[in-house]
Order: structure tokens, then C-alpha cells, then sequence
């Protein structure tokens, strides 16, 4: 029976259609549900790994050992992985491996609003991009026929607004595939320049076969309504662009490399060609460099999600009209109730220490009233950073820390604190070890040794590993002491060498058992509000006083060290 | 006369179960044969922030996403968030809030104010309100985490839904260990409108 999925789900279920042998992915958003969902099915291996560039790695070696892989992740992810990924489109597959990369128009959860149509383009990758659930179902397939017929990875390019919508997706008979054998192939597998100048002329005459077997692949689609007007779209752009017009619509499923051809024949039969498309004028370039007529991007902006209204407002001519909002107070997202990372946030506030911060949930503590963290650029950049503040102007390093969590050292932070130690650092970096990769939804990592498919790996130990790399100090302290982390930040910064301080406590989500909620004694009470400057969500400022909401309260009691009348008292006494 | 399309939006706070409301209604939909999309907020927002979850029926359904001014219902977990988003309700729609108050971090910080009289300011927008203590009826249920299905309780009564189809569907999405206290919540909301006449 068909159910309501996710496109991420549908592109799980469509990898177990088509056999898909072996998925490595890291976790981010808007691609995490692929992986998970993946992992559910006992035909399909599935391992988190510690960055998408060894995810990439394992899936082409996967695939070059005879049978199909998959490998998922978040745009930014793709740039990790764009090393391997650009000789991978030399040397092409054995079975099939196919990319899943989720862009973030709009930023719902990135740093940036890179569009990746750019990797197919300049890595000569064939790339399709689904507009609902079922069709990302129907997409994985096809890419596993391309990708064993022309010998080339394919990518299947999402966005959030499909990655994270359900739709209804009936399943279909799951084919069996034969493992093939891995003949050894030097002229092939192995990317020297005289062997790679060789596949470099195999990557042109692929791509040159498959734009003109496009259509065979039925992954485009016409809607011919109006005359007057014609619009070239894809992906989630396509369904708004059925609602806000009734103009006829060239849908292109395949993204790159384009039809060309058909795009010629849609354009003779409307008056007027308009590229609707989110972020980068993409498809217009393409299409005018085949002098095909077509405009877009000058009506249409690059930032942000498009919606309905918002086409119909631009191609009707209208200005935007934004209605004018009532003034309420924002919500910014925050750290929940118990989160380990405040107590350290709100120490180094005190200190007055600058901080290098880093992708997690984290990067909140740049925001108020923790207004902590100075710097955040991608993932593992932390460290780097502060060795940079280190070794840069003179002074601005002495109080500059980096600040990173388990998941996100282990996925590119271990090679730029050897870096640290090798060039003669001095810099602190804190990895705030919550023992899980929380803003993603939770997913285990080396830091827990727990597998995706729940069994037991080797568990990383951070302590041993930051001696190894070099550190001249490596201590543990519990994250929710303040004191403890203050000390220990006020020691490390004054030792002249790279040291590391791991600030430990389990996300309190993860927690079932929470110790009793606290209250406020009301008499004790004086009103400083000291307790309010952690940014607890728990702690209400009622204006005259200040409550603890025991819906929120976990009982962290991070609170009460914040209090010098003994106010905060634990329910459980 | 069960409806053919229905636009609904579903805002809260993040971590306050948003996603499985909004899967209920799917189920709802396809038991009714609709069609069905949803899009759903995952990652940074959902700790602690705003979220808002869109909800589409129909007998044929393009954009997974509900417009300014084009929800037939808006389910608020919280008043503020029932303000934040009421522009995106038509004007023959009906907002049905759950009257909890949840502060926001800039309010916790002193630098701004929840508004004191937030549900008049609704109510001032003229538009078609209908406040619940959805906390009351959850807790009454089993669990303050049943206010999103008291809510769906609601707009089924409004929609003339059988509550035993509804039943269904929340069977389908919700464990068995916490389905018999999302059952009561769902009765609860639908008996609240019925009670009403509305």
C-alpha cells in the first residue's frame, strides 16, 4: 500500500528498488532521512561516515567492486566531496553510483545558498532533479540505468522544499541485480595523467551521447496551455509555476545536461520564453549559450524560496507587496532546556574570550544572551581559524579559543589540529562532546562507536586522539560546571602550547530519565536576575519575577550556580 | 459534506509536535481520497523557534506549500505563533488556538515584550477565532504533548470528518503506547466544538 513519504524517504525506497547495495553518507541538512530510511532495509549496508569526502570514497569503491552505491548530503557536503567527485566523472562506474546532494534555498538550516547545478556543469556529471516524492522514487532508478549505461556517476539534485515535503508514493517490484565483476582496468581505475588524459576524451563523447538520448529517458515533461507564454522550470519552482500561471511549462527532470533540442521546440510554440528558477540563473545561461531567446533572472531574485504568490506577483509585473507585520517579539531558535553547551558558552562570555565557532547546534551561542561566539564559516573551520588568530596579527590570539563539537572534529577538525601542533601553535580549542550529532536529528558517530544499524564499532576516544595529534594539555570537564570549565579555560589559554579541554555531557535530549524540574523560592528571591543571563527558555522573566516553566525544566540545575541566595531548589527535595 | 481541498497551516514552537499533526492530517486526507502534500520544517528552527508546517488537500495538489492569505485553518499551538502567522489565513477561515504562552528568548532577556492582551490582538484582526486550553484537554487526555491532536480534534468536528475515520489515522501514525491517551485527545477536541455548535 502507498503511504504519504518524504522525497527523502522515496529516494531510500527507490534505492531498495533498484537494488542499491551500499549507501555512505554524513548527516546534514535538508539529506539526513535519506540514510536513515536507507538503513531500514536489510539489503542495503549503510554506515555514516566520518565526512562526505570518505563517503564519496566508499561509495566509488563500492561500486567499482560490482554493485550499486549511493552516497547523500547536504549542498555544502558536496564541496567536501568535490576532491574524489571530479575524477570519479573520469574514471565512471563499474555498477552504478549515484549522488544525492539537497540544496537550501532560503537557508532553513546552512551557511550559505551555494546552488549546486554548478558541480554537474563544470564535472560533466548527468544531475536530475525530482518535483515530488514519487518521482524522486522514479529518478533513483533511471540514474542507476544512466549511470551503468554511459559509465558516469549521476547526482539527483534536491532542494529542501522537496527533500522535506510528503507526498503520496505507491511501491513498485524491487528488481534484483547481479553484482558485477570487478575486472582489474589500470587504463580505467587508476587517474595518472597519460590514463586520465584518455578518459578525459571518454567524458565528452558520454556526454555528448546522452544529450542526445535525453528524451529517451522520459524525464522531462511538456504542459502546453497558453501560447503567449512559456516557462522552463524544475524541481519545486515547477509546482508553484502550475499554480500561479497558465502558461505552458517545459518541467526539466533532467537539469544537466539539457535538452536542448526539445527546449528549442517548446520556445517556437509560445510568444515568449520566461527561465523561472531559485538562486543562480543556471538554465538561462545554458539555454542563451544555445541561442535559445529566454529571460527570467532579471524579474526574479537569487536569494530565498520562491512560493506561488510570489511568481505570479512577478510575472504579472506587480511589485512585492510585503504586509506590513505586527510588531512581536521574534523567535529565534535556542538551546533547549538542559543543553550542556550553555554552561561553556556563558564561561567563555565572562572571560571575555573571543571564539571560533563551528557548524552544530552550537552556532547558537552566538546569539543573546550568550552572544558568545565572534566566527563561524563551515564545517571544522574553527580550529583552523583560531590557529590562524594564533599565528596573525600579534596579541588577537592570545584570547581566542575554538569551539567544536564531537561530530563535527571528527569530520574535518582532527587535520587542523595536527596542523595546530605541527606548526608550533599555541591556540585552546574546546570540543563540546555531547556524544552525538545532534543538530542533524541525532545520529550516532565515532564518538559513540554505535552504528547506524545500531551494532558496535570501535568508539573513538577524543582524549587519546588529541594526544596523539600533538596536544600539549588534554583534560575532560563536565560541561555543566561552570567553574570547572572557567578554570580550566583560564589555565589552557595561558600555556604556551595547543591544548585541548573536552567539555562532556550527553545532549539533553537524548536523556529519558530527567532529575526533577527546580523552582523559584519566591521569598529567597531578590529579582537580580543573574539566573536569566544562561538564556535557559525554562527561566521566565515575568517582570517583577522570575519563573521556572516545569514543562521545560530537565533539571540540569546549571541555574543554581548562577544564584547566590540559594533560591533555585530542586522539586525532588 | 467532507471538503475536496482544504488548506491548512500548522505553527507552534519547535519541539512541540508539530510533524506527527501534520502527518495525521495527511492520513486523514488520503482516507478521504485526496490527494495530499506536506512539507514539514526540520533542523536548526526546530530548536525552540518558530516552525510552521503546511498542510495541502485536494483533488489535485501542486505546491506543497500554503500562501499568505490562503489557509482555510490555521491549528496554533501558542498565541504568539497564531499572530505571527495569522496573515496567512482567508478571510472565511478560522484560526483555532490553543491559548498556551510560551516565551521567547528575546522576551526572557527583558528586551522585548510578549504582549500582555495577545489574544485580543487576535481577536482585533477580525478574523474567525477559536480559543481552546488545549493544555487542559491534553493533560485531561494523558499528556501535555496531546495538544496538537485536540486541535486536529477540532478542525475534523468543524469539517463534518467522521471521528472514526480520524480515529483510524491517528491509529496509523501514533505507538501503540501512546494511543489510547491521542484518542481520548482527539474525542476531547471534536466534543468541544460539537458542545459549542460551531
Amino acid at each position: 500500500m502507498g503511504s504519504l513519504l518524504l522525497a527523502n524517504e522515496a529516494i531510500a525506497l527507490g534505492a531498495y528498488e533498484a537494488d542499491v547495495k551500499v549507501v555512505s553518507s554524513y548527516p546534514g541538512t535538508p539529506s539526513t532521512e535519506i540514510t536513515e530510511s536507507a538503513s531500514k532495509y536489510d539489503s542495503i549496508y549503510t554506515e555514516w561516515a566520518p565526512n562526505e569526502k570518505v563517503a564519496l570514497e566508499v561509495a566509488i569503491g563500492a561500486c567499482f567492486s560490482g554493485v550499486r552505491s549511493m552516497c547523500c548530503m547536504k549542498h555544502v557536503g558536496l564541496n567536501v566531496a568535490a576532491d574524489p567527485l571530479f575524477t570519479l566523472s573520469y574514471t565512471g562506474v563499474n555498477a552504478g553510483l549515484v549522488i544525492v546532494v539537497a540544496d537550501d534555498p532560503g537557508m532553513h538550516s546552512s551557511q550559505n545558498e551555494q546552488d549546486s547545478r554548478y558541480y554537474a556543469l563544470s564535472a560533466h556529471i548527468p544531475m536530475l532533479e525530482p518535483a515530488d516524492s514519487s518521482e524522486a522514487r522514479d529518478f533513483v532508478k533511471i540514474a542507476y540505468i544512466i549511470s551503468e549505461k554511459y559509465d558516469t556517476p549521476v547526482i539527483i539534485r534536491l532542494t529542501t522544499r522537496i527533500a522535506h515535503s510528503r507526498s503520496f508514493v505507491e511501491p513498485q517490484e524491487r528488481i534484483e541485480i547481479q553484482n558485477k565483476p570487478y575486472l582489474k582496468d589500470v587504463s580505467k581505475y587508476v587517474m595518472m595523467p597519460s590514463m586520465a588524459r584518455f578518459r578525459h576524451l571518454h567524458v565528452e563523447k558520454r556526454e555528448n551521447d546522452l544529450s542526445r538520448d535525453i528524451s529517451l529517458y522520459n524525464t522531462n515533461s511538456i504542459v502546453l496551455r497558453s501560447q503567449k507564454l512559456g516557462i522552463v522550470c524544475s524541481g519545486a519552482v515547477y509546482q508553484y509555476v502550475m499554480e500561479a500561471s497558465d502558461a505552458s511549462v517545459f518541467k526539466l527532470g533532467m537539469i544537466y545536461p539539457i535538452d536542448f533540442d526539445a527546449v528549442r521546440t517548446f520556445a517556437s510554440q509560445v510568444q515568449e520564453l520566461i527561465v523561472v528558477e531559485e538562486l543562480e540563473p543556471f538554465f538561462e545561461k545554458e539555454l542563451l549559450s544555445q541561442g535559445i531567446q529566454c529571460h527570467g533572472k532579471e524579474i526574479f531574485g537569487r536569494q530565498g524560496e520562491f512560493c506561488v504568490s510570489y511568481i505570479k506577483q512577478k510575472l504579472e509585473g506587480g511589485l512585492t507587496t510585503e504586509k506590513i507585520k505586527d510588531k512581536i517579539p521574534q523567535r529565534p531558535p535556542v538551546m533547549c532546556a538542559g543543553c550542556p553547551h550553555r554552561s561553556v558558552f556563558y564561561a567563555l562570555k565572562k572571560l571575555k574570550i573571543k571564539v571560533c565557532g563551528d557548524i552544530g547546534c552550537y552556532a547558537l551561542g552566538a546569539l543573546e544572551p550568550l552572544s558568545s561566539v565572534d566566527l563561524c564559516v563551515c564545517m571544522g573551520a574553527s580550529i583552523g581559524m583560531a590557529h590562524g588568530f594564533d599565528k596573525g596579527n600579534t596579541g588577537e590570539g592570545e584570547n581566542t579559543v575554538a569551539v567544536i563539537g564531537d561530530s563535527t572534529f571528527l569530520h574535518s577538525g582532527i587535520n587542523s589540529l595536527i596542523n595546530s601542533t605541527y606548526n608550533n601553535g599555541t591556540s585552546t580549542i574546546v570540543i563540546l562532546d555531547n556524544s552525538i550529532t545532534a543538530m542533524t536529528g541525532h545520529q550516532d558517530n565515532p564518538s559513540t562507536g554505535i552504528t547506524i544499524k545500531g551494532q558496535q564499532g570501535h568508539k573513538i576516544d577524543l582524549y587519546r586522539l588529541c594526544l596523539a595529534c600533538g596536544a600539549g594539555s588534554v583534560r575532560v570537564v563536565d560541561a555543566y560546571n561552570i567553574q570547572e570549565v572557567t578554570n580550566a579555560l583560564k589555565e589552557e589559554i595561558s600555556n604556551k602550547c595547543v591544548s585541548v579541554i573536552i567539555a562532556r555531557r550527553p545532549c539533553a535530549l537524548l536523556n529519558k530519565k530527567y532529575p526533577p524540574a527546580y523552582f523559584i523560592e519566591t521569598k529567597k528571591c531578590i529579582y537580580c536576575k543573574q539566573c536569566l543571563a544562561i538564556g535557559c527558555p525554562a527561566i521566565e522573566n515575568l517582570g517583577k519575577s522570575v519563573r521556572i516553566n516545569k514543562e521545560l525544566c530537565v533539571g540540569c540545575g546549571v541555574c543554581t550556580q548562577m544564584c547566590k541566595f540559594e533560591a533555585i531548589i530542586s522539586e525532588g527535595k | 459534506m467532507v471538503p475536496n481541498n482544504l488548506n491548512i497551516l500548522i505553527v507552534g514552537v519547535g519541539g512541540q509536535g508539530t510533524l506527527l499533526a501534520s502527518r495525521i492530517l495527511g492520513t486523514i486526507a488520503l482516507r478521504l481520497g485526496l490527494e495530499c502534500k506536506l512539507s514539514e520544517v526540520h533542523g536548526m528552527s526546530q530548536r525552540g523557534g518558530s516552525v510552521v508546517t503546511h498542510v495541502k488537500w485536494g483533488k489535485e495538489v501542486f505546491s506543497p506549500i500554503v500562501c499568505q492569505g490562503d489557509a482555510d485553518y490555521i491549528l496554533s499551538f501558542e498565541t504568539l505563533e497564531a499572530i505571527r502567522w495569522s496573515d496567512f489565513l482567508k478571510e472565511s477561515g478560522y484560526i483555532i488556538v490553543s491559548n498556551q504562552e510560551i516565551l521567547p528568548m528575546p522576551v526572557i532577556t527583558g528586551k522585548e515584550v510578549y504582549p500582555k492582551d495577545a489574544f485580543k490582538k487576535l481577536r482585533d484582526k477580525n478574523l474567525n477565532v477559536i480559543e481552546i486550553d488545549g493544555l487542559k484537554l491534553a493533560e485531561l487526555a494523558g499528556s501535555s504533548k496531546a495538544v496538537n491532536v485536540v486541535l486536529i480534534g477540532m478542525l475534523c468536528a468543524k469539517e463534518k470528518i467522521e471521528l472514526d475515520l480520524a480515529k483510524e489515522a491517528i491509529k496509523h501514525c501514533v505507538k501503540e503506547k501512546n494511543l489510547e491517551l491521542n484518542l481520548i485527545a482527539l474525542e476531547l477536541g471534536y466534543e468541544a466544538i460539537e458542545k459549542r455548535g460551531i
